[in-house]
């Protein structure tokens, strides 16, 4: 009874406001799946941060760009005099859907839940020692030892009201491994641009835009309600697109973007995205343990071939496992060797597989756009050069444990990069599999002072030095081949032309920034 | 009499712990929950105590007698993905599902009906040949073709009906029901026929067989001669005596209209349990996954036991023949 009452309540309201305001702008948006939780900090994946944040707000956040940019935080510093402490200054005049203000002790309550037990933010504030409340809109970071990366990590940081967790018990986060579930997952009090008025899970969320937002005058903020509906199915959900019944759509299928772009009012909006995608080789033991092999495995790999009938055209070839947003690249390190069949066959003659070798590829099947056909493509091309490659794809759900437990020889992984720093490659991708780090480095692959100069960065504050040293890390890692880099993934959005919204390499929408033409 | 119900009750009930053995054998090969709960940047130790606190390395009896356990206390846990008490979640999308089954299987029988009788009326017409043709495609064409087919055509193309979803929902205590709104009633539209069209032209060949059968049969011929006019021998006389198998098979039927929506209610974004099972098999969402499998494996059971109970009301020789085993 009680989603009746809700939503006559909000139909006599949204009745009210069509009689007043002259546009109403609703946006329908779909993507492939919905947000796993309303609570903040229970989860740490992409489509549950793009729902939060048209809710709640964090510290500071990244534009439709990809640049950080103040939210409610304005302005953050080190101090002078000590670099382990950040301070931020907190916007004023802010206040919750509920009415209540924004102040330094919600931020000091939130990031303590966001680093609480069951939290899953947590490792993303491992460096935090301590949050304080300096005054009423002035909050102290404190960290172990200098942590120049502080603010790249709390970008999806969200910010909820102390009082109104002490009055529902939320104080903290559901532990979704334990099969928890709180008031919040269900509520929300943010104090973003839009109000959540009711939910029904993977079905359909229906937010309208909060009258007291603070970023009203700052960003367009024409949207007025959003209606967002999980379709899973890539066919339905771009027939949806093109029978008018949604405005966005997420994930648009490659193979249909051409069918989205001809059609009269709608159009394919494009950006890099921040993931790479690339194989991991055995480092470490058999045939692929020789530099050589590894070399012409990686010159066999014909990656224009790749873009241009795998990806049709929508894929960036690289030859570095990093996306170019983040800090350390460069074009050089991106540039990747020509297909040479025959330099790749000399590599092998002198690494003494003249024949070649067998081999087993672990490819996941659900994951990546097109994972299993570039594999596929994979096969073929490291038979050229005599490898004779047999193709293993299973669901994400296999792929992933089977690869963390070291067993394979010759995988495919993707990567994004979170805190936009090569720190975040080198300390999951390249450092040698022990304790915290290096989880996902089962190539075998291990050097000392590579490990060293990847836990420096932690707390090197000398930004010069700092990405001297992430240079050397990649000279290093690019020298032994270690991984072989095949492309850079192209986001598409799938829209109505009389929107105005640029792709978020992070995919994520943020709808204050959007406009109509 | 109650002996045998007794018996049959006996049977279901070992049947369905043989469903739940066997779902749980099978989730041992659907991989493993824990890098979907943990996200990439979990440690090696969070793993390891997350898959002792999900008792993963529990040995496979321990964890299906606890699963047994609970579930005969409907306690199904909560799930990993929505972080939502798992009956909660079925008896939420469980109306979604039930009331596209009933209008599929009503779409089937009343059209395959109509089209069997006519086919067997008219069997060398050309529109029979070319309805008894053109069926084959709905017993040939898999299911999610059908249905991107049917939205290319009726939502993109001609724009008449909605390609997803359930439209407009009232509540009704627990019921959300989609069948009061105009929104509804067209979305439903093109699933029902998806989910329905094999079953209808099952039902369609087994009337158009059952009718030439009885067509032949001497009390037709009878009721010719009587001078009857046509339209009471066929409907009054031949159709109802083809019923009785049809009605068997339509009923049976159903619980694979309910089972089968998986791919319907995925093709379709329709919100009910076969969409949520699919969202489970991808997440690894175990306590998803066995509520669902118990729940359809109890369907089918209540389907068996109701259609065999009804054949010993209906058929006495049958209930004698049980009787007598029983006392020998």
């Amino acid at each position: 009874m009680k989603s009746l009452t809700t939503r006559l309540a909000v139909g006599v309201f949204a009745g009210v406001f069509v009689s007043t305001l002259a546009s109403a702008e609703t946006i329908r948006w779909a993507r492939a799946g919905d947000s796993l939780t309303m609570d903040p900090h229970a989860q740490n994946e992409g489509p549950t941060h793009a729902l939060a944040h048209q809710i709640y707000d964090s510290l500071l956040q990244r534009d439709m760009s990809g640049a950080i940019i103040p939210s409610l935080a304005t302005e953050w510093a080190a101090l002078p005099d000590n670099p382990n402490v950040w301070r931020f200054k907190l916007r004023k005049g802010v206040t919750y859907h509920d009415g209540a203000a924004f102040d330094s002790e919600d931020v000091v309550f939130s990031l303590n839940r966001a680093m609480a037990d069951g939290s899953d933010m947590k490792e993303l504030l491992s460096s935090v020692k301590e949050v304080r409340a300096v005054d009423s809109h002035t909050v102290d970071i404190e960290t172990h030892g200098a942590n120049p990366l502080l603010v790249n990590n709390l970008t999806n940081m969200f910010m909820m009201d102390k009082g109104w967790a002490e009055a529902n018990d939320v104080m903290t986060p559901h532990d979704v491994a334990k099969g928890e579930t709180n008031f919040a997952t269900m509520n929300t009090n943010g104090t973003g641009a839009f109000k959540l008025v009711s939910r029904s899970i993977d079905e359909k969320t229906v937010l309208t835009a909060n009258p007291n937002y603070w970023g009203k005058s700052i960003y367009p903020s024409q949207v007025t309600e959003i209606i967002y509906t999980p379709i899973q199915s890539s066919a339905t959900r771009v027939a949806a697109l093109l029978s008018g019944q949604v405005d966005i759509i997420q994930d648009v299928p490659v193979q249909d973007l051409g069918r989205v772009s001809s059609t009269a009012g709608l159009t394919v909006g494009t950006a890099a995205q921040n993931r790479v995608i690339f194989f991991g080789v055995d480092n470490a033991d058999g045939p692929t343990a020789d530099l050589r092999v590894r070399q012409a495995m990686n010159i066999a790999i014909n990656r224009e071939a790749i873009k241009k009938v795998v990806m049709r055209e929508q894929s960036d070839p690289t030859g570095v496992i990093m996306p170019p947003f983040v800090n350390g690249w460069t074009a050089a390190l991106n540039e990747y060797p020509a297909h040479d069949l025959g330099k790749a066959k000399a590599l092998m003659a002198d690494a003494g597989y003249a024949n070649g070798f067998d081999i087993t590829l672990n490819c996941p099947n659900d994951r990546y756009i097109n994972d299993e056909a570039i594999c596929q493509a994979a096969v073929g091309m490291m038979g050229q050069i005599g490898i004779n490659v047999t193709l293993d794809a299973k669901p994400k759900a296999q792929h992933f444990p089977f690869i963390k437990g070291g067993d394979s020889d010759f995988y495919m992984l993707g990567w994004g990069v979170p805190t936009f720093d090569s720190h975040y490659i080198f300390n999951f991708l390249v450092h040698s599999q022990t304790g915290d780090r290096g989880s996902w480095n089962p190539t075998g692959y291990s050097d000392s002072a590579v490990d060293d100069m990847i836990v420096s960065l932690e707390s090197e504050t000398d930004l010069a030095a700092r990405n001297a040293t992430i240079a050397k890390i990649w000279a290093a890692i690019q020298a032994q081949q270690m991984y072989l880099p095949i492309h850079n993934q192209v986001l598409n959005w799938g829209m109505k032309d009389s929107i105005e919204f640029a792709v978020q390499p992070e995919d994520q929408p943020h709808f204050q920034f959007l406009t109509f033409n | 009499m109650l002996l045998i119900i007794l018996r049959r009750l006996g049977q279901s009930v070992f049947v369905l712990f043989l469903v739940a053995f066997v779902s749980f054998m099978m989730f041992r090969y659907v991989g493993n929950p824990v890098d979907n709960l943990l996200g990439q940047e979990a440690t090696v130790e969070q793993r390891e105590a997350l898959i002792e606190a999900l008792g993963l390395n529990d040995p496979l009896h321990t964890q299906y007698l606890g699963f047994v356990t609970r579930a005969l206390q409907f306690d199904f846990g909560n799930s990993y993905r929505g972080a939502q008490p798992v009956a909660d979640m079925i008896l939420e999308r469980l109306p979604a599902t039930l009331e596209l089954a009933l209008v599929s299987a009503l779409f089937a029988m009343l059209f395959g009906v109509i089209a069997g009788v006519y086919t067997a009326i008219f069997r060398n017409g050309f529109s029979a040949h070319l309805i008894m043709s053109t069926s084959l495609i709905g017993v040939s064409l898999p299911t999610f073709l059908i249905g991107v087919l049917l939205i290319w055509l009726f939502a993109v193309e001609l724009g008449w009906l909605p390609s997803f979803g359930r439209g407009e929902t009232v509540q009704i205590g627990f019921w959300s029901t989609s069948l009061l709104t105009v929104s509804g009633l067209k979305s439903m539209v093109l699933p029902a026929i998806t989910l329905g069209l094999y079953q209808m032209t099952l039902i369609m060949r087994l009337v158009r067989a059952e009718m030439l059968e009885i067509l032949r049969q001497d009390f037709i011929r009878f009721a010719r001669a009587r001078g009857l006019p046509e339209r009471v021998v066929y409907f009054g006389h031949a159709l109802k005596n083809t019923l009785v198998p049809v009605i068997t098979v339509a009923g049976l039927q159903l619980g694979s209209i309910v089972a089968f929506a998986i791919i319907t209610e995925t093709v379709f974004q329709w919100p009910g349990v076969g969409l949520m099972f699919i969202n489970a098999v991808f997440f690894v969402d175990i306590p998803v996954m066995s509520a669902y499998l118990l729940l359809v494996g109890t369907l089918f059971v209540v389907i068996n036991l109701i259609v065999d109970l009804l054949y010993l009301a209906i058929d006495p020789r049958i209930r004698d023949s049980q009787l007598k085993r029983q006392s020998t």
